[in-house]
């Protein structure tokens, strides 16, 4: 195992150092340094073509000057030396420091997408492969073919179009004419009604009572301009807790076990105490303060499952764990929605929330609540972008890999010893078709910082996307060079650690020594 | 070091050995019938790929008849770069009822240039690209792979080494490069003249060299199973050269994991080369692709959004139909996989076999 590592190690260190050479060589020979000032009718033209020369160090060759940019970031593997030198941007600013900063930038920017895509993946590939060419299957792979032939500056453009300027533009007045709420409502219910499982008698009432249900709220929200003034309240959290409370516990340990649903629905009682004794306290809120009460929230669930007890208390104390975190961030979602009335009319903002450039708005004041509304309205478009494309790959892999452990013998096995639909599923078959999803994400981890350029291009985010096109542009190789370090370490780190995985996961899987 | 393959290959191969389920009939009708009559059949008894392969025969047609190419003309009465009075402030003029065509049937751009015949120059290029792509990236994976898995020890090692190498290279990079070299037109090196006047091929060629690194890591993993097949073994006692065993014995049953895949490569280079024109580094102007069209036209959304919507919608279309093509194809290629029959499969009740693997979705794409 060890020599392995050391020997995987060894080898990526020596691409590394060949493919470091050729890129630097290439950015080199992509184009002019000094074409800008070649255009100019500058006066001092010559002067300033000197000092760019002299910056870039043009004089030496490129390949000579590759072993001096080695010689700098060999340091950075000394550690705690501090010495790290990656060579300076055109502005004068340390590579290393401008790296952190697109660093901080494209992980806010993709992590959210990332895991929003992976958890909608992975479901979508569940439900379709338990109910393979069902309507819903056929439905979901044509859009999973769909969205993967979308290029996304396409997308984004049209989310911008319609994302921001037009849901900005129905802020100003948030009506929804009868009409419109009824044709909204009836398309919920169809698609409803397509996709849900049973008789048709069965299915056209779901569409039915969807349709009544998204019609009357969507008709409440306008009379009351919920949009303006959102909030979920107290009544809201109970149903939806107890909504929570039943589901979590018909997944993780189903219905019959009477113990865990108690827990359950004793964790949404304790979470409707606390929101109301929680209220002072989140207005001083802070980043880690939210940490924080997401870890008690869990170890209260914890606490109580463990109290309640019964036959497997392992069992309750998950159930009453995952019930209480996600009452916990209603209630989190309950105060930023108690905000949105500042943020939207703050000077800044003026009434146009969803942002279609940048990471933040800029001057923008306030506390906690405010400045992480306002990442959130930035990153929801390219949040949604990212999701919509990078969906398709995990649907369609959860769904192959399901289907083919739902056909193993020991499926029949579990069938056959008088396991419920839910253990099998749950227990023997969900756990095991993670193992190839589980090598695909540690794969996909690896290429995050690095995947985002386009995105970042057409949201004007600053990330390592940026750094990397603005290095090229300007023929300065030490911010592409300090880009593909990056990008080239994590992806490699992560695609030993997939494999890895992999064989910790699968016995049956071994690496070669 | 990036080698994600491995278990890829042990996934693929464990999904092939599937059993039959319910629906799925046993393959009565390959009795006396060819390996390629039976793919033949199943493909052309696959809905969505023959779908696939009607709509791209049709965007083909349209797209290097109507404007010409390569200085034959076409029967479209504009060019992509011909500026005609603007109609009607250039708005399309096709309509579905009553179905029309009229003078400018996508509309027109600001200067009064023909929508229409932009786009299809656009999808001409998209096009090319595509083909070029495949066949550049199929030919170097094909010998790279077979080479690599058959030969083992060394020539893997080294091989293989710089697949690694240039699997992490950035494609934006290489991209940038190649612009700009083809950019230098007046220092009149064999390499900028060519590239003047064939920049769309360069830039295929380029992105080819670059994106034959996966298919290479397939090839392998099919070399490495196939060389220790009997059929081989039997080959080599009766005196059969390397060469003729890799070229007559294994890759024969190495062509539908590669049709497939270079399939797959070109869906992916197409999204590849509009982004890159988007960025613009892919084609440049004065001549036009359908990812420069966005880029050019993107600003204009609000007023001339028919400049935004057709070339994309293009693009969608291209890229969807191959990808259903390739999802047929894999089917079709794939010996074990039976022909399903949903209605049969409901009968019974049960969860059938899957029809496609999930490794469709390469995970190269340049967002």
């Amino acid at each position: 195992m060890v020599t392995y590592i050391v020997r995987r190690l060894i080898t990526a260190a020596l691409i590394l150092l060949g493919a470091s050479f050729l890129v630097y060589l290439l950015t080199a020979a992509s184009g002019d340094p000094l074409q800008e000032f070649r255009d100019s009718s500058a006066p001092n033209k010559q002067q300033l073509m000197d000092a760019r020369s002299e910056l870039l160090q043009l004089e030496t060759p490129a390949p000579l000057r590759y072993f001096k940019w080695l010689g700098g970031a060999v340091q950075c593997l000394v550690p705690f030396a501090n010495s790290c030198d990656l060579g300076k941007n055109l502005a004068g600013q340390p590579i290393t420091d401008a790296l952190w900063h697109a660093l901080i930038q494209t992980l806010t920017l993709v992590t959210g997408a990332t895991v929003l895509a992976i958890l909608i993946g992975i479901t979508l590939g569940i439900i379709t492969a338990l109910r393979q060419y069902s309507t819903l299957d056929y439905g979901v792979t044509f859009m999973a073919f769909l969205f993967f032939s979308l290029p996304i500056f396409w997308v984004a453009v049209l989310l911008k179009e319609y994302g921001a300027i037009g849901f900005n533009n129905f802020l100003r007045n948030p009506e929804i004419p009868l009409p419109a709420a009824l044709g909204i409502g009836a398309v919920l219910g169809v698609l409803t009604a397509v996709a849900a499982a049973g008789e048709m008698r069965r299915r056209l009432l779901t569409g039915a009572a969807v349709f009544a249900f998204a019609t009357a709220v969507l008709l409440y929200f306008s009379a009351t301009e919920w949009f303006k003034t959102p909030g979920l309240g107290p009544v809201v959290i109970a149903v939806a807790g107890v909504g929570i409370a039943f589901a979590v516990t018909l997944l993780s340990a189903g219905l019959k076990n009477r113990k865990a649903l108690q827990s359950a629905l004793i964790a949404v009682g304790v979470g409707l105490v606390l929101y109301f004794v929680l209220q002072p306290l989140l207005n001083e809120a802070t980043f880690l303060m939210i940490v924080l009460l997401a870890a008690a929230s869990v170890l209260v669930g914890t606490g109580i499952g463990y109290l309640v007890g019964g036959y497997d208390r392992g069992q309750s104390m998950r159930a009453a764990a995952l019930t209480s975190f996600l009452v916990g961030f209603l209630i989190l979602l309950d105060r930023y929605m108690q905000a949105w009335p500042t943020y939207f009319n703050n000077s800044r903002v003026r009434g146009r929330p969803i942002a279609t450039i940048g990471a933040n708005t800029p001057n923008i004041e306030g506390d906690f609540w405010i400045l992480s509304l306002d990442s959130f309205t930035h990153l929801i478009l390219p949040t949604m972008a990212l999701v919509l494309i990078s969906l398709a790959g995990y649907t369609r892999f959860t769904r192959a890999s399901m289907l083919e452990i739902m056909n193993m013998d020991y499926i029949r096995t579990a069938r056959a010893k008088g396991l419920s639909e839910r253990t099998v599923v749950m227990r023997h078959a969900f756990r095991n078709a993670l193992i190839p999803i589980a090598t695909i994400v540690a794969f996909d981890i690896g290429g995050l910082i690095g995947g985002a350029v386009i995105t970042e291009a057409v949201f004007s985010v600053r990330g390592m996307g940026f750094l990397f096109l603005d290095g090229l542009e300007h023929v300065d190789p030490n911010p592409v060079m300090g880009v593909f370090l990056c990008v080239a370490i994590t992806a490699m780190l992560f695609n030993l650690v997939a494999d890895l995985a992999y064989s910790a996961l699968d016995p049956r899987v071994r690496v070669k020594a | 070091m990036s080698q994600p393959s491995q278990q890829d290959e042990i996934m693929a191969e464990e999904a092939s050995r599937r059993q039959p389920a319910a629906g799925v009939e046993p393959v009565l009708e390959a009795k006396g019938l060819s390996q390629g009559q039976i793919v033949r059949r199943r493909f052309l008894g696959h809905s969505g790929a023959i779908a696939g392969l009607l709509a791209f025969g049709i965007i083909f047609l349209v797209a290097f008849t109507s404007v010409g190419y390569g200085g034959i003309p076409g029967w479209w009465k504009y060019d992509h770069e011909d500026v005609s009075p603007l109609l009607n402030d250039g708005v399309p003029t096709a309509s579905l009822w009553p179905l029309a065509w009229g003078e400018h049937p996508f509309g027109q751009d600001r200067i009064g240039r023909d929508l229409f015949a932009m786009t299809m120059r656009g999808a001409q290029q998209s096009i090319t690209i595509m083909l070029v792509i495949g066949l550049i990236a199929g030919l170097i994976g094909v010998v790279v792979g077979a080479l690599a898995g058959y030969f083992r020890g060394w020539v893997e090692a080294v091989l293989m080494r710089l697949t690694d190498m240039i699997i992490i290279m950035p494609v934006l990079l290489l991209a940038a490069v190649m612009a700009q070299l083809a950019g230098r037109r007046d220092e009149g090196s064999w390499f900028a003249s060519f590239a003047s006047s064939n920049g769309v091929l360069v830039l295929g060629i380029f992105l080819g060299l670059i994106s034959w690194v996966g298919l290479a890591r397939l090839m392998r993993g099919e070399f490495l199973s196939l060389r220790e097949r009997e059929f081989v073994d039997a080959a080599r006692i009766s005196g059969a050269s390397n060469a003729r065993i890799i070229f007559k014995h294994i890759l024969p049953n190495a062509v539908g994991v590669l049709i497939v895949n270079v399939t797959l490569t070109m869906s992916a280079a197409i999204l590849t080369e509009t982004a890159l024109s988007y960025l613009g580094v892919g084609v440049q102007a004065p001549d036009t692709s359908l990812g420069l069209l966005i880029s050019q036209n993107q600003e204009a959304f609000s007023t001339r959004p028919w400049l935004f919507w057709f070339p994309g919608l293009f693009i969608v279309l291209i890229c969807l139909s191959i990808n259903f093509i390739g999802d047929g194809l894999r089917d079709a290629f794939d010996p074990r996989q039976k022909k399903f029959n949903a209605k049969k499969a409901r009968e019974a009740g049960d969860s059938g076999a899957e029809t496609t693997a999930g490794t469709a979705f390469g995970r190269a794409r340049g967002e």
